[in-house]
This record gives structure tokens, C-alpha cells and sequence, in this order.
């Protein structure tokens, strides 16, 4: 609009005073919180890698058994860590990711507010809270006392472990599916079945499936609950149902308190090692939540 | 401008009968077959009682409009000729619906079978997440046509009817999410034909849409009327005179001792008739515009 003549140009300048200053403070506040959290996250990984690359290759990824304490840091490798800790995180997640999702499935789409949902929902919540130690103890008496060390039973204090993650996750994406897509779905004659099958999760599987690989990521980073479930042994064991394990939690907490060096270098290497398998998980999680959020655009 | 209060219509007692609910006379109206036949419905949302003592009868091959200020139950009615309200919580009808002679809210009725029957379109157009393919082919494949070649042929049917298929044909693999307003409408139109349903109930189906869109989605109501029974909730009366053969007028009952508010149907009738003769003068005051 044309400014008339003579009139007094209006100021929309930002106006000087308290509100402008407040303004650059609390921005100023969250920088320096950002930067702050930045920080001991740098550190990690700097340490890590600068302590841990050197004594990474091929031979110690794969070989075994775990050499003993004593060893120099050139000797064997973490090979039965690895295979431990992909095989038995595997189990926990065959055995956690679908149950966890159709217990959401249960909560948001079937239980409704009735009281069997809310109590389930209320013990998820409460499991969620519950230290990783217990899990395993929990495990211990159940299991470990009858049929004895087994990756299995780590699979179990794992699973226990990624249950209330995977159904937390789960539920709150279930949330965010707009009920007119529901309604859309049984305005055409679908049943309630259907409406959950070929609507609802596929609308909501993006979120679903990155909340379960962070339950995954979680899960394969835990030492406590595999301590009193798999034990912790040198040799490689591929058959996860029977016989004592390993995994690379494990071996870290095994070598970090060792005094020999060498020990404590193939703790660093495991170390690495974990924050990768973790990092490539979390990549696989993008890529597989943006596969699958094709249509969501 | 609404006006919601001013549309009030305050009474101390809940009516027994609303207005005698004779849809026009027989003699210079025959409608080919009556579809639905409501005896004194009344549907109450836990304690609520949303609408009280509807009664009214739906014909076949016409566009029935519902009209009224907000909150008078319009919509509430609609959801309850194809049990879509049984998914809201609370949600119960006393009364009877009867569809082609059979009772809606029977214990033996199956929702499903009814909703297969008596499609919807909403308010907000609601595609899936899928493509422009998938949404149209989802109702036939959840009544079990699985064969490539008919799903293509009613695919394409669908979006003819629904006068979309010129716009999509190349991109029928594209998200449906991809669309314009109006033509995400009209896909989600396309989708309820596609399961060849005998009614469609369209709850404000333009609401969200501009002028333009909103002309395509009334050509094509008219186009679809030899085809299909059709019921349209709408708040814009013009719609309802370009439209509809007959006219539902609703308004709020308010129950001043008890401080309750309802809805009821206060006169339903031809669309010519309810316009120009309305016989209530709560009819003449809310379609002259002395009311909301």
C-alpha cells in the first residue's frame, strides 16, 4: 500500500527493551545446552575410536576363542562377542518386536478404556522403569535354574528388556493415525481385523519399525541382564538355545577390569565395535522408516 | 454470518412429535422406493441426547439434503443410517431405522454388511496412505477380489464416476496423499463407488473445498443420482437448492428447566417446497437468512 504523504512511517523495527533481551538470552541458553550435550557425546566417540581402531580388522571381528587376559593386544579376537551379541539379540527381538506390537495393537485399537488395557498399559509403563539388572535376575530364577546358561535365556532378560519399549513406541504411533482413516476403512465395509491389518499399521509402520530398532539398539548395548543368563565364556557358541555365551557388552565389562593392557585394547576394539553395529542399526532404521513413509508424503 | 444462538429455538418441553412427518403428498410425488424409513429415532451419545424423535423416509435415485444450524444433529443422523456411530464410544439409537425393509439396529445385523451397502464420504477427504491405485482398489480387495484384471476395470470405472481419471491415469501408482483437496475428494467418492455400494451418505463433502472443486463434486452428484440414492449433509443452502430433490430441515431444541439443547427435525419436504413455501416458521426464518 502507498504510503500517503505526510503520513508518519509506522516502525516495525523489533522494539528495544526487556522482551528483546529476554529473547537473546534464553536463545543464547539453548545453545550453550546443545553445545553442552554435544560434548561428552564427541568425547565417546573420539575416545572410543582413537583407543579402539587401531586393534579393529577383519581376523579380530571374526576370530576366536577370546584370548585370556594376559594376552598381548595383537592376539585373537572378539569373533564369539560378536556372533554372541547379533544371535542373541536377534532371538530378543524375534521374541519381543511382534508380541510388543500386537500388545499396542491391543491397547489403542481393542482395549479401548476398559480395564484390562489400562492395568496392561500401567505394568508396561512400570517395566519400562525397571532396572536391566532385575530383568536378568528375574530370568535367573525362572529359567536359568532349571535349564541352566543359555543365549536363550539372555534372549528372555533382553526381550523382557525391549518389551515395554517396543509397546510404548508402538502405541504412541498407533496414536497419531488419524481416526478418519479408520472411519474410511469401515465406511467401505471392513472390519475392525481389516481396518487394523491394512490401514492403521501400514499407516503408522514407519514409526513402528524405527521405535523397534531403537529397542534393538538398546538391547544389544545391555550388559546387566545378560550377566546371570549366559554367563560369559571364551569360546565361540553358535548354538544360542544351549551351553553358556558371550556378547560384546560382556567382554567390555570383562576387560575394562582387567589390569593387562592388552586386555583392556581388545575392550576398546569391542567397544568400537558395539557403537558401530549400533550406528549401522540406527542408519537401517531411516533408511526402513523412509521406505516405508513412500506414501505418507 | 453465523449466528449459532440466535438459531436456538427455546421451548420448555421436549416435543412428543416434532411436525407431522409426511414427505410431501403421494399424489403429486411418487417416489420410485422408499430406501430408508426412520421411526422416531433418537440417538444419545452416552447420557446426551444429540437428536430426539426423527422420523423421516429416504427414496430411491434422489439427493436428500440435510440442512441446519450447527449442533442439530444433521450429521448425527447420517452416521446413523450406516451404524458408522457404533464406532464412537457411548453411542446408542433408540428407534427404528428400517433399510429396504429391514431393520438397521436389529441384533442380528452385521455393521460390516451394512457399511458394504451404504458407503461414505467425509467431511475431510481422507485417502490412505497408498496410492491412487490401492485406495480405489482397497474396498473391492477387502471383499475379496484379488484378479489384477477386473481390479484395473474398476479402477478405472470408479475414477470415470467420479470424474477423475484424466487427471490421474498417469500416476495411478502415486500416493493418494499427493492430490489437491478436490480431487482427493473426488478419489475419496471413487473409492466408495468402487465397491458398487446402494446408498452413499456424504457428510459435507465440499466444506473443505473451493467454488470450482465444489461445482465438480455437485456435477457429479448429479450424474451419480441415476445410479445411486444419495444423502448430503451441507451447510450451504445454495448447494442444497442446486442438488437436492428433498430437503431436511434440522434445528436445536433447547429445554430451558433442564438447560439441555437437542436436535430435532423440524420440516422435511421438498427442495422447491421447504425454499419457497416452508410451512415452519423456523424453516422460513433459517432459509431466508433471518437465521444463521
Amino acid at each position: 500500500m502507498a504510503v500517503v504523504a505526510g503520513q508518519q512511517q509506522v516502525d516495525l523495527r523489533e522494539a528495544k527493551g526487556w522482551r528483546r533481551t529476554s529473547n537473546r538470552i534464553v536463545t543464547a541458553l539453548m545453545v550453550t545446552a546443545f553445545v553442552v550435550v554435544l560434548i561428552p557425546l564427541g568425547f565417546v566417540l573420539v575416545t572410543t575410536i582413537a583407543k579402539g581402531a587401531s586393534i579393529i580388522s577383519w581376523s579380530f571381528l571374526t576370530s576366536g576363542p577370546i584370548p585370556a587376559n594376559v594376552a598381548p593386544a595383537n592376539v585373537g579376537g572378539m569373533g564369539p562377542a560378536v556372533l554372541g551379541t547379533i544371535e542373541i539379540t536377534a532371538l530378543a527381538t524375534v521374541l519381543a518386536v511382534p508380541l510388543g506390537i500386537l500388545g499396542a495393537v491391543y491397547l489403542n485399537e481393542y482395549g479401548g478404556k476398559n480395564w484390562l488395557a489400562a492395568l496392561i498399559g500401567f505394568f508396561s509403563d512400570v517395566m519400562t522403569g525397571v532396572p536391566s539388572i532385575i530383568m536378568g535376575l528375574f530370568i535367573f530364577s525362572i529359567w536359568v535354574v532349571h535349564f541352566g546358561f543359555s543365549g536363550l535365556a539372555g534372549a528372555f532378560a533382553l526381550g523382557c528388556l525391549m518389551l515395554p519399549i517396543v509397546i510404548r513406541s508402538t502405541y504412541e504411533m498407533l496414536r497419531l493415525v488419524p481416526n478418519t482413516l479408520r472411519e474410511g476403512s469401515y465406511a467401505l465395509g471392513a472390519s475392525k481385523a481389516r481396518v487394523t491389518m491394512t490401514v492403521v499399521l501400514p499407516a503408522a509402520i514407519g514409526g513402528i519399525v524405527s521405535g523397534a530398532l531403537l529397542a534393538v539398539a538398546r538391547a544389544a548395548g545391555e550388559t546387566a541382564p545378560l550377566l546371570f543368563t549366559i554367563l560369559i565364556v571364551t569360546a565361540a557358541n553358535p548354538n544360542v538355545f544351549s551351553g553358556a555365551n558371550t556378547s560384546l557388552p560382556s567382554q567390555i565389562f570383562v576387560n575394562a577390569s582387567s589390569p593387562y593392557t592388552g586386555a583392556q585394547d581388545r575392550g576398546w576394539g569391542a567397544a568400537l565395535t558395539l557403537i558401530a553395529i549400533c550406528f549401522i542399526l540406527m542408519i537401517v532404521a531411516r533408511l526402513v522408516t523412509a521406505r516405508f513413509a513412500r506414501y505418507s508424503r | 454470518m453465523d449466528q449459532p444462538e440466535q438459531n436456538v429455538v427455546t421451548n420448555t418441553q421436549l416435543p412428543k412429535s416434532q411436525v407431522e412427518m409426511t414427505p410431501g403428498t403421494p399424489a403429486v410425488d411418487t417416489p420410485d422406493a422408499t430406501v430408508f424409513d426412520a421411526q422416531k429415532v433418537s440417538c444419545y451419545y452416552s447420557s446426551f441426547r444429540a437428536v430426539t424423535d426423527v422420523s423421516l423416509s429416504i427414496y430411491e435415485h434422489e439427493i436428500t439434503a440435510f440442512i441446519g444450524p450447527s449442533g442439530c444433529g444433521k450429521t448425527t443422523v447420517l452416521r446413523t443410517l450406516n451404524r458408522m456411530n457404533d464406532l464412537v464410544p457411548g453411542a446408542h439409537v433408540e428407534g427404528d431405522v428400517k433399510y429396504r425393509g429391514a431393520s438397521l439396529y436389529h441384533k442380528d445385523v452385521s455393521p460390516i454388511a451394512v457399511r458394504r451397502r451404504i458407503g461414505m464420504v467425509f467431511q475431510k477427504p481422507n485417502p490412505f496412505p497408498k496410492s491412487i491405485y490401492d485406495n480405489i482398489a482397497y474396498g473391492p480387495r477387502i471383499n475379496g477380489q484379488h484378479n489384477k484384471g477386473k481390479l484395473d476395470e474398476i479402477v478405472e470405472r470408479s475414477l470415470r464416476q467420479a470424474a477423475l481419471w484424466d487427471e490421474v491415469k498417469d500416476r495411478l501408482k502415486a500416493s493418494g496423499l499427493g492430490l489437491s483437496g478436490g480431487q482427493a475428494q473426488r478419489l475419496c467418492i471413487a473409492r466408495t463407488l468402487a465397491v458398487e455400494p446402494d446408498v452413499v451418505l456424504m457428510d459435507e463433502p465440499c466444506s473443505a473445498l473451493d467454488p470450482i472443486a465444489t461445482g465438480a463434486i455437485e456435477d457429479l452428484m448429479r450424474d451419480l443420482k441415476a445410479k445411486y440414492t444419495i444423502v448430503i449433509v451441507t451447510h450451504n443452502m445454495q448447494q442444497a437448492t442446486r442438488v437436492s430433490d428433498r430437503t431436511a430441515f434440522y434445528s436445536v431444541l433447547r429445554n430451558e428447566k433442564s438447560d439441555t439443547r437437542t436436535g430435532v427435525l423440524v420440516e422435511y419436504g421438498r427442495t422447491e417446497q421447504i425454499f419457497q413455501d416452508p410451512r415452519d416458521s423456523r424453516t422460513q426464518a433459517y432459509v431466508t437468512g433471518r437465521m444463521g
